[in-house]
């Protein structure tokens, strides 16, 4: 790695201090300005006016909000996101216990998708006008257009309820014992502790969750390869190289490849975010034990503090996810660092 | 107007954007009709628990919920509901965005600076994942889907017509104009403007398609438009514990939201298509 690398990915990571410290406060003045009474949100509906008072108190409500905003950086940066009213627990620490399901799911799902959507994509591009070609782009049309959690149901629906050949939910069987944890991954721990029920159990549970999920990011992926692809079809150098007798086959693995990894980093970025969002409604629909179904649990419950930390917690992820797609962009392609 | 016959001529050639702007088209006139096409317009409301849960028939094409309600008329209805906020919500997004946009493109200043960075922190959350956050806080229901939709819609809008001005300020037709001593007011509206509009038509588009499908999740995850108001993505969080057996209930609403959103985006890319000739034709 060479020094303008270097300097490069130490740029990016400043500047993502600013944009991370904005949507603390972009979250802070939400929960705060917006709401006629922030205590009362944070008691719950089935608070007595006493409770709200008390709260009022313990989280300082009735102070300025410049003070507000300081106390509640300070208590963030010692990971006190509050209580859950829902799970009577600390919100920092329900987020650590959900957040392997949520992130088995989505490593899966954008697995899924590139593995699928790359090829695709390429495929589209070089046989640009066929048949294939159209076809995919109906296919991803649609793939934008659908709702993803109605998606799931009719999934569930079809394989599910009439032909009964997947499970409805879940993570895993009733009868079969979670693997040993180790990662928090149910999957991965099944492998690594050898054991071939829980891998089994756990495999079927994600296919139709992963599926779901994936579509709509497998339509954006086959889309954005494709017109990489196609933009790197029409350049000169691939004219040359085709004139000067180079064997079609070479060209493509050679350049065009190359070229499609790139589109591909690029848009993972774009990528996790969508899937992310996504979560909240797929294991909703799959009772997918993860941080988007404890989001909905603290919807349904007017649980405000957990949502809030839901919240901050995905920002963070994403900021955090785009930063280091930059760097590893810049690993592949040095010319992004000059710019 | 020959430009304008020449790009209706395009328009029609173009079966995807046709059909989109069909779709669009029976899609305003079932919500301004719905109580005329409806064959049980007072089912919006009035429940009818002796019927519930009916196949489709004759009398209910398509069935009817548990509320003995008949679903096509609530389809209808929500057609309104769906147009509101996604109208409200994109309109006001663009008040907001492209203003901004043009301001922070024209200027190279701290202020279009800051104007940046605040976009880019909103674009930093998911969007359905602040709309969740902001509806919530509000309080659920339709004016707070309309009010979130709109607070985290609006950066897209900025974003584009940043990069787009920001692109325009290097042509030599916008130094000349400021050479001849236009003001900035003048430059902005009538020069940069009319160059991004494009743009921000396409974008309005497939931004409506979109504001849908989350206005819907809204719905369906419970902090959006509340029962019995007859959302789409309401009546499929409805219709769950129904299943297997009421098929009928969760699959139109879903159909209904798929075609309308399908419409919005087929518009928006061939509208990209007709209007920026520079744009190789193809599905991006």
């Amino acid at each position: 790695m060479n020094r303008s690398l270097l300097i490069y990915a130490c740029k990016r990571v400043v500047y993502a201090v600013p944009t991370i410290l904005g949507l603390l406060v972009l979250v802070f003045v939400i929960s705060r300005v917006i709401p006629a009474d922030p205590a009362a949100l944070v008691a719950g509906e089935m608070a007595t006016p006493q409770q709200v008072e008390a709260l009022r108190k313990q989280y300082r409500f009735d102070e300025p909000l410049p003070v507000q905003l300081v106390l509640y950086l300070k208590r963030l940066a010692k990971g006190d996101m509050g209580k859950s009213l829902y799970s009577g627990r600390k919100v920092f620490d329900d987020l650590v216990d959900r957040f392997p399901a949520t992130l088995e799911l989505t490593l899966v799902s954008m697995v899924l998708s590139i593995l699928i959507g790359v090829p695709l994509g390429i495929l589209a591009a070089l046989k640009r006008n066929s048949v294939l070609d159209h076809l995919l782009r109906g296919v991803t049309v649609a793939g934008l257009a659908i709702a993803s959690f109605w998606l799931g149901i009719m999934l569930q629906l079809f394989f599910s309820m009439w032909l009964g050949i997947t499970p409805l939910g879940g993570r895993i069987g009733m009868s079969v014992d979670p693997p040993a944890s180790i990662t928090g991954m149910y999957i991965l721990d099944a492998l690594l502790t050898l054991n071939g029920r829980a891998l089994w159990s756990a495999a079927v549970h994600m296919i139709l969750p992963s599926l779901t999920l994936a579509f709509a990011s497998f339509a954006t992926i086959t889309r954005f390869t494709r017109s990489g692809v196609l933009d790197v079809v029409q350049q000169d150098f691939i004219t040359y190289e085709r004139a000067m007798g180079l064997p079609p086959r070479l060209v493509i693995y050679k350049y065009l490849l190359r070229n499609a990894i790139i589109a591909t980093v690029t848009q993972i970025g774009l990528l996790f975010g969508l899937l992310l969002a996504g979560t909240v409604v797929i294991e909703t629909v799959f009772d997918w034990p993860g941080l988007g179904l404890y989001a909905f649990n603290a919807i349904v419950l007017s649980d405000y503090q957990a949502i809030l930390g839901v919240t901050l917690l995905a920002g963070i992820a994403y900021v955090t996810v785009n930063l280091l797609v930059d760097i590893a962009l810049s690993l592949i392609d040095p010319r992004k660092a000059e710019t | 107007m020959k430009g304008f016959r020449l790009a209706w001529k395009k328009f029609t050639r173009d079966r995807l954007a046709f059909t989109g702007f069909v779709i669009i088209f029976v899609l305003l006139l079932a919500a301004l009709f719905a109580p005329v096409l409806a064959p049980y317009p007072e089912d919006t409301f009035q429940i009818h628990p002796a019927d519930r849960l009916q196949p489709p028939s004759a009398e209910h094409l398509l069935g009817t919920d548990s509320m003995g309600r008949d679903i096509l008329s609530r389809l209808l209805f929500g057609t309104r509901v769906t147009l509101v906020i996604a109208v409200i919500a994109v309109g006001v997004s663009l008040l907001i965005g492209v203003p901004l946009g043009l301001v922070a493109g024209y200027f190279e200043n701290l202020f279009s600076e800051g104007i940046m960075r605040v976009a880019d922190i909103f674009l930093s959350i998911p969007q359905v994942i602040l709309a969740i956050f902001l509806a919530q806080s509000f309080r659920p229901s339709i004016r707070s889907v309309i009010l979130a939709l709109s607070i985290t819609y609006w950066p897209w809008f900025t974003r584009i017509v940043y990069a787009e001005t920001r692109a325009l300020k290097k042509r030599a037709f916008l130094e000349a104009t400021e050479a001849v001593g236009a003001g900035s007011l003048r430059t902005i509206v009538l020069h940069v403007l009319p160059n991004v509009s494009s743009s921000i038509i396409v974008r309005s588009s497939i931004g409506m398609g979109f504001t849908i499908l989350t206005a819907a999740t809204l719905g369906f995850l419970g902090v959006g438009a509340q029962p019995p108001t007859p959302e789409w993505g309401v009546t499929i969080a409805e219709s769950r514990q129904f299943l297997p057996d009421a098929w009928w209930y969760a699959t139109f609403p879903g159909l209904a939201i798929f075609i309308v959103v399908m419409g919005f985006n087929m518009l928006g890319d061939g509208l990209r298509d007709i209007l920026d000739p520079r744009i190789r034709r193809g599905f991006d």
